[in-house]
């Protein structure tokens, strides 16, 4: 007996056909029945636009940049997502914070642009772990079909929330997820630790 | 005088519209039935239950861009759709779907006309709907569509031999009637056909999905191979002709299965229920009750026509050459021996 993975393989035969094998009926019957009986059965159809398939709660889809609580931007443009993003879809260009802008933007230099090719974008949330400024997240939304290419770059028009709409990303950043990106072990938290950075040099 | 007229050319504009409107329906109903037994939902977009999709299709095929190809014959290219839509339309003629009315002394029949050889009647004319296929399929000038109209006339013409026979056994147990009204009123007080022609039904029931060019026997249009067969060329109305014309005829030959085996607008107990519900005989209601029921029971023969299509696969070209000419011709001949045998032991032949 030669070795066998599985148990479902059959020996084929060439043997004649008996006689209620020749008739095809007997089999027609059967298969007629069989099709008959996928009539009582639900189909796992989902409307789509009707209906959505159920989503976990922590989705990865479309990205939004966060506002602080008092509506300004959280975004320094330090530019880790960039680096982190292993298919390099997010560009940005960074500015400095001009005298009466402080409402707008949280520390002194920010995102002038700040571009995401969501056609690029491969959704792993590596942005969203590499920020140190709780910034970036990706959020259950879809990102949308559209006719032209260019139009799936997504600017900061599309993707920083508006103050009276705020994006819900507590599910996706529990305290516990918070504070583990908070232990000073990690790479990046250590780059950024001006003590040890220090030290370095 | 002129209420016959009258009445007449109301029931043909009736029961042309019906046609048309169970072929519309029936294509609505495959979409959906085939969804259902392979776990999908069907049309659901186009009103509810996806019901205006007949619509839909319809003014779709309407507005798309007629092409008749160049090199074709334009006569012939566009008379094979008309023929075959007429033909098909012409067939529902002689079936009586219901008891005649009668309202004071005149007799309302619900058949167009009663052709003492209705049944023979039914048969010439769907061998004239090959032509339909057979000047189509030629007049395309195209190699596709001419295999797929040569298989389609090969196919009837082999079909057409046995399923004759079938019916020839049928009318000896009816007593020698060809009429169609009159089969279907024997079958009032008695047994249905069915019980007296079992192998005949079979017979004929495998000869009507060939006649249809109906899975598993549509190798005259198979997608597969020859891209649409016969049709390949058409577009546009012409297209939906063809398309239309065969669900007619699915709906006739569904028609004449229920009609001439099952009893037609006959149903057990009818005359029990009748007097239960103290009807008078040749009453309006009675009528209608029956035409329910042989529309009901066509709709199931249908319904038993899509079912097949989506079980089985399509026969190879020689196997349904072999199934025609060397197991159907010879079983409908025994057939028709054994009903003769029986029948003169019964004592309804005398020789």
């Amino acid at each position: 007996m030669a070795l066998q993975l599985t148990n479902r393989s059959k020996v084929v035969s060439n043997k004649e056909q008996s006689f209620s094998e020749k008739l095809y009926l007997p089999a027609i019957v059967k298969g007629m029945a069989i099709t008959f009986s996928h009539l009582f059965k639900k189909a796992p159809t989902i409307r789509y636009p009707d209906e959505t398939r159920p989503m976990a709660p922590v989705y990865r889809g479309q990205h939004v940049l966060k506002l602080d609580e008092n509506g300004a931007e959280r975004c320094t443009s330090c530019g880790m997502c960039a680096v982190a993003c292993p298919a390099e879809a997010i560009t940005m260009e960074s500015g400095e914070r001009k005298k009466g802008e402080e409402h707008l933007y949280r520390e002194d230099k920010y995102a002038t642009k700040y571009e995401i090719n969501m056609l690029r974008c491969i959704f792993c949330g590596l942005c969203e772990d590499a920020c140190p400024k709780e910034a970036i997240f990706l959020t259950d939304r879809k990102v949308e079909s559209d006719f032209e290419r260019g139009d799936f770059v997504y600017g900061k028009d599309k993707l920083v929330e508006k103050v009276n709409e705020r994006v819900d990303i507590s599910k996706r950043q529990t305290p516990e997820v918070l504070a583990f990106k908070k232990i000073p072990g990690l790479k990046h938290n250590e780059l950024f630790d001006g003590k040890k950075l220090k030290d370095k040099h | 005088m002129l209420t016959f007229v009258i009445y007449k050319s109301i029931l043909c504009v009736v029961i042309f519209a019906i046609s048309l409107g169970v072929a519309a329906y029936s294509t609505w109903w495959e979409r959906k039935f085939a969804a259902f037994l392979q776990d999908r939902k069907g049309p659901s977009r186009a009103g509810p239950f996806g019901l205006l999709q007949p619509l839909a299709d319809g003014g779709k095929m309407f507005f798309k861009e007629e092409i008749i190809p160049n090199v074709s014959n334009k006569f012939l290219f566009i008379l094979g759709p008309s023929l075959f839509l007429l033909t098909s339309m012409m067939t529902g003629v002689v079936i009586p779907w219901g008891k005649d009315v009668k309202i004071g002394s005149d007799i309302f029949s619900l058949q167009i006309t009663d052709i003492n050889i209705g049944i023979l009647y039914v048969l010439g004319v769907t061998s004239i709907g090959v032509y339909g296929i057979m000047i189509g399929g030629w007049a395309s000038n195209n190699k596709y569509s001419l295999l797929g109209a040569i298989r389609a006339s090969s196919q009837m013409i082999s079909y057409e031999i046995a399923m004759g026979i079938s019916i020839i056994a049928l009318v000896i147990t009816a007593g020698g009637t060809l009429s169609l009204r009159e089969i279907i009123a024997q079958q009032d007080a008695g047994l249905c056909n069915l019980v007296y022609q079992p192998l005949g039904f079979l017979i004929f029931l495998i000869c009507a999905f060939a006649e249809t060019n109906r899975a598993p026997f549509d190798l005259s249009e198979c997608e597969t191979e020859l891209i649409g067969g016969y049709n390949t060329e058409y577009s546009a109305f012409k297209l939906g002709a063809f398309l239309f014309a065969e669900y007619i005829n699915m709906f006739i030959s569904s028609a004449l299965m229920a009609g001439l085996y099952f009893g037609g607008y006959n149903f057990p107990f009818a005359h029990e229920f009748y007097n239960a519900l103290g009807l008078q005989e040749g009453s309006a209601i009675i009528s209608l009750i029956g035409f329910g029921v042989y529309f009901a029971k066509t709709c199931i023969f249908i319904s038993v026509f899509m079912w097949i299509r989506w079980t089985l696969p399509r026969f190879r070209y020689d196997q349904l050459m072999n199934l025609g000419w060397r197991i159907l011709i010879p079983l409908s001949i025994l057939n028709l021996v054994l009903t003769v045998v029986v029948e003169y032991f019964r004592g309804n032949i005398i020789l």
